[in-house]
């Protein structure tokens, strides 16, 4: 069997008394989508916090192309090569798209004002963005200077999917990139995603929406209780029978549960 | 995947509605207006310093329209401009600090007290008072970034404790000008004063001024400058995008101590003596200066060259209201109007759809 880009094992955190995750594990493997879905509270959100580094798990191993790796911030992942869409965009709306897609890793500009005054090199980061997002089809984007909060919802999670997309060189982990959107917008965010995984990429695909999930995953791992249920293939299975091991109202056959 | 979820078949074929289009709808010139100011915050204090400088020059002719009283009104407003730079530095990441005044105030305390108390050499002094505005500001700065208490509250206490402090350790002594001439000239340095065609200059003055570009070129063109405006804007996105919230917070909190010392040292300049009951009302006059220069108090918006600007109105008018002979409460009068007018301005801009 291939090595997963992206694995752990028993992953627990806790927030005070909650056990949000409760010996879980995980496998993401090459150029596949990989929908996580689970009943709200059933601690998906806390489970690719753990992955991307946000929120550092208490117990457990995550490893990325098979080797031990220990994440203690955001920063670490993405140095990795793992890119997380937060369902919040964690954009600075009153900032620009260029300044967003940005954030945290700045291209300064090279001789003296780069080195000594560390002045930024607006130019070369427009020019890196506008491609991005041309790249991804959002060419209509006319200025890359404008503030995020000018945008609109759709657009907005075009810049964040951009954003991710442009550093993401191992794993992409989007957290309900269409919850927000109308369906139209959705429709473009998910052609957004599979224009990424054709790139090559693995995603992780967090969502409530059944249609999307069946529609655009690989593998389903289904989220209960803090641990993995069980890994599904969408075309074995129905959305109701997803619905219903999610929620409790139904076991899986062959338990996978760790 | 069964057939009762083909719903969304319709927009699949129908995608002709580009996505991202940023269509510019017919604008008026109120959308113009907006737009305008929306990139460019500071236009608004710049446009009303401008008039407000025109329409006293019509009122008062010559004596208020020379190049002595102009700079007069420069020097007047050196160490509240300072300490508005350090204040908008901290209003930009969402903060407040009401401990600015009281920080400038110990600065420059410790400046001559070391000098004249303990005879450590006066240049080294003024280092030392320096770095007691930042370590204040490094005290701020832990208290709101690691214990994450509200910046209010903390300075709030602060303030208290540090001008508090001012009083016990100077035993309530001024230190007189005289003294410091004879031997400690150089604690009287930004106050040196020069002449250019009749406009009359300080170090301080040339200080507030520079310390106001450099601020605004680092913050509009260097990697900090946008965390700082990222910290402002939402604390939580910016973290999860990649920036150090609590080193940019520390560093924001101890520069603005820093700027507090060198205003401070400038204070001494101005008053030509040590006091430490003066500035006390800094805090103040700094927020309002930063309010009126349209820096958001919600953080994360306007321009540091909008405080400036903010800082210069108040000196006109508080000038020219004097020179007219009307009564000083005028002055405050119409800074309270303005307060109002800038935030709701504020609030204008900050709506996108206008």
């Amino acid at each position: 069997m291939t090595q997963p880009v992206l694995s752990a094992k028993n992953l627990v955190k806790r927030y005070g008394k909650v056990t949000a995750l409760d010996h879980c594990d995980f496998e993401l493997y090459p150029g596949e989508i990989l929908a996580v879905i689970g009943d709200n509270g059933a601690g998906k959100s806390t489970l690719i916090k753990a992955l991307s580094g946000a929120a550092p798990p208490d117990e457990g191993e995550v490893y990325v192309e098979g080797k031990r790796v220990n994440f203690t911030s955001p920063n670490d992942g993405r140095e990795a090569g793992i890119e997380t869409v937060y369902q919040t965009l964690a954009m600075s709306p009153a900032l620009s798209i260029t300044d967003n897609m940005f954030m945290g890793r700045e291209i300064r500009k090279k001789g003296f004002m780069g080195k000594y005054l560390r002045q930024l090199d607006r130019k070369a980061m427009e020019e890196f963005a506008r491609q991005k997002l041309s790249d991804l089809g959002l060419m209509t984007i006319q200025n890359i200077t404008q503030p995020v909060e000018t945008l609109s919802g759709g657009q907005r999670q075009g810049v964040a999917v951009a954003r991710a997309a442009a550093f993401g060189s191992k794993v992409i982990i989007l957290d309900e990139p269409t919850a927000a959107l109308g369906v139209k917008e959705s429709r473009r965010v998910l052609e957004l995603i599979q224009d990424v995984r054709n790139r090559g990429i693995p995603i992780i695909l967090i969502s409530h929406n059944m249609p999307h999930v069946f529609e655009l995953a690989d593998r389903i791992h289904v989220h209960r209780l803090g641990r993995r249920l069980c890994v599904i293939d969408p075309k074995e299975y129905s959305m109701s029978d997803a619905v219903a091991f999610m929620t409790g109202a139904k076991e899986p056959d062959a338990p996978r549960a760790a | 995947m069964s057939q009762d979820d083909s719903y969304e078949d319709v927009v699949k074929t129908r995608r002709e509605e580009s996505f991202a289009a940023f269509e510019s709808r017919g604008k008026g010139l109120l959308h113009k207006v907006h737009d305008l100011l929306h990139g460019n915050p500071a236009l608004v204090p710049l446009i009303v310093l401008l008039a407000s400088i025109v329409v006293f020059g019509l009122l008062l002719g010559s004596r208020f329209f020379s190049p002595f009283a102009l700079t007069l009104i420069l020097q007047q407003v050196q160490i509240v401009g300072i300490v508005a730079a350090a204040q908008s530095l901290i209003i930009l990441t969402a903060g407040i600090d009401l401990s600015v005044g009281a920080i400038t105030v110990i600065s420059s305390v410790v400046m001559g007290q070391f000098a004249f108390r303990y005879g450590i050499p006066p240049s080294i002094a003024v280092v030392c008072g320096l770095a007691f505005g930042t370590l204040c500001g490094a005290l701020n700065g832990l208290l709101v970034s690691k214990m994450k208490l509200p910046p209010f509250i903390v300075t709030l206490g602060t303030w208290q404790v540090i001008l508090a402090s001012n009083y016990l350790y100077s035993r309530n002594e001024t230190i007189r000008s005289q003294d410091i001439e004879a031997s400690a000239p150089i604690l009287q340095f930004m106050g040196t004063r020069f002449e250019i065609a009749g406009a009359v200059f300080t170090f301080g003055v040339v200080f507030m001024i520079l310390l106001m570009l450099v601020l605004a070129w680092a913050l509009k063109n260097t990697a900090w400058g946008r965390h700082v405006y990222a910290v402002g804007d939402d604390a939580e996105a910016a973290a999860l995008s990649g920036v150090n919230v609590h080193r940019t917070l520390m560093s924001v909190y101890m520069l603005g101590g820093l700027i507090c010392g060198f205003a401070g040292w400038a204070l001494i300049g101005r008053l030509g003596s040590v006091s430490p009951t003066s500035a006390y009302e800094a805090n103040i006059e700094s927020i309002t200066a930063v309010v009126i220069g349209g820096i958001s108090l919600f953080g994360g918006r306007g321009s540091i060259l909008g405080a400036l600007f903010g800082a210069l109105i108040v000196g006109v008018f508080s000038l020219g209201l004097r020179l007219l002979g009307a009564d000083a409460q005028w002055t405050y009068f119409f800074i309270g109007v303005l307060i109002i007018v800038a935030v709701a301005v504020d609030q204008w801009i900050r709506k996108v759809s206008a």
